[in-house]
């Protein structure tokens, strides 16, 4: 088997095996979502508007919640040092782990974000245009925050800095993705948006691994 | 090609052609600064729609372009610290970073009491403002990564790392007015095309963008020759110095 099929395998069966690392951002995700009729009021009508900025919101604090587990177990019991000593360690390796945190972390959240969406009453319109969004600039999400991961890995007690790292770089996704959703609510081609957000997907995988890798040498040191 | 900045890689060296550009810059920018900001704020016409309040252009341009400059010359510090592993490189982002974030706070500040009496309010979510405010935050995050790591050499890299994946927010900023239909208006001053303002208001103007310049690698000359002398602290040439050989 290849090394890059090896590792996602191996990152699926750790997740199988710890099965909160997945749950846990799944369940922050909807009670953010759910904070929010509770604190601006359930009418339907403000609910519509906000809805897919909120889920989006959401999306960026459950993914940057979760980015602290990319690489800390692995920091912690050695094999880091390991993946980046073996002769497969390159781009390649890192992209896979990533991948398989995208597909563990994200895909989930995007299968559930139609039935919030729905929940807070959003039209069909804006919401295709934000299931789009998000499908087109999650793997951004991941990708960016891979690097956040990766500076900190070797401070300990991230958290906070890891938001104050990676959130500023959320911030262009957020502001493309909101300006497609809304353009598509009223009915305008938003296609445009979305190719930029494609484009910083695209521009994400390309170029963050090589900044993982040297950013984790620094941690792994 | 490079070989005359070699000797520069040496921490005596760099301490005192350092010394040298802080003198020029220091003084320079400090004059430049006082002409230009006395000549804005005194002695040019007011303006026809804007009356006195447009005179604080003397400190929001100069403050926003240098904060964008500042983030794209620690970019290219990271960069020669990252490919060259130039140890002073990595030192210079750490000092660029606190005088870039002043910088860029001075500009969102300036601008927003500027927007009070023009636009009628202090602050809109706007694609530049906001972008501006990231910039704020990508700084605050370069030194805030910088303190986290115990080993300030690993932390002077980390930082490094993050100022070059947050360079991608300066062309953001830059072509936010052109891009996206805006509160903030367009470039005043661009390179190749004639100004939009009369000469008069013009000059104090580009004298204060240079000053601010100069000023902004005075401070940052400044931190680096603390942190040089900081970190070389058992080394003679530093004991020399202290002692006012040099």
């Amino acid at each position: 088997m290849s090394p890059w099929l090896e590792t996602m395998r191996r990152e699926t069966l750790l997740v199988m095996r710890k099965k909160s690392d997945v749950l846990n951002p799944l369940v922050f995700y909807l009670l953010v979502i759910s904070l929010f009729p509770l604190g601006v009021g359930p009418a339907p009508e403000t609910l519509a508007r906000i809805a897919p900025g909120v889920i989006w919101v959401a999306i960026l604090l459950s993914v940057m919640l979760s980015l602290e587990r990319l690489f800390r177990d692995d920091y912690r019991d050695g094999s880091l040092e390991q993946m980046l000593l073996s002769p497969h360690a390159g781009a390649g390796l890192v992209l896979a782990k990533i991948a398989s945190h995208w597909l563990m972390i994200c895909v989930p959240m995007l299968v559930l974000s139609p039935l919030a969406a729905l929940l807070m009453g959003v039209s069909l319109k804006a919401l295709v245009a934000m299931m789009l969004s998000l499908l087109v600039a999650t793997p951004a999400l991941s990708m960016i925050g891979a690097v956040g991961a990766a500076l900190t890995v070797g401070v300990g007690r991230s958290g906070v800095l890891l938001s104050l790292l990676i959130l500023p770089l959320f911030i262009p996704v957020l502001i493309f993705a909101t300006a497609a959703i809304d353009a598509a609510a009223m009915s305008l081609p938003y296609l445009g948006q979305l190719a930029l957000l494609a484009a910083f997907s695209v521009a994400a995988i390309t170029l963050a691994p090589f900044a993982v890798i040297a950013a984790l040498k620094i941690g792994v040191q | 090609m490079f070989k005359w900045l070699h000797p520069y890689a040496k921490s005596e060296n760099l301490y005192r052609l350092s010394g040298k550009f802080l003198f020029w810059f220091g003084w320079l920018g400090f004059i430049g600064a006082t002409v230009g900001t006395i000549w804005g704020l005194a002695f040019t016409p007011a303006d026809y729609q804007q009356g006195d309040s447009f005179r604080i252009i003397y400190l929001h341009v100069p403050t926003a372009m240098m904060s964008m400059s500042g983030y794209l010359g620690m970019a290219i510090a990271a960069f020669i610290g990252t490919v060259w592993q130039q140890r002073h490189a990595d030192m210079t982002v750490i000092a660029i970073a606190p005088v870039g974030a002043v910088y860029t706070f001075l500009a969102l500040f300036t601008g927003a009491v500027w927007g009070k009496p023009t636009w009628g309010t202090y602050w809109v979510w706007d694609a530049r403002l906001t972008s501006e405010l990231i910039l704020l935050f990508l700084y605050l995050g370069v030194i805030a990564l910088y303190y986290a790591y115990e080993d300030r050499r690993s932390g002077a890299r980390a930082a490094a790392i993050l100022a070059m994946v947050g360079v991608i927010n300066v062309p953001i900023i830059h072509y936010s007015v052109v891009w996206w239909n805006s509160l903030h208006q367009g470039a005043t001053v661009t390179v190749f095309e004639k100004p939009k303002m009369d000469t008069s208001m013009l000059w104090p103007l580009l004298i204060n963008i240079v000053a601010f310049g100069l000023l902004l690698g005075a401070f940052t000359l400044m931190r680096l020759r603390n942190d040089l002398l900081m970190k070389e602290g058992h080394r003679p040439w530093v004991k020399q110095v202290l002692e006012g050989k040099s």
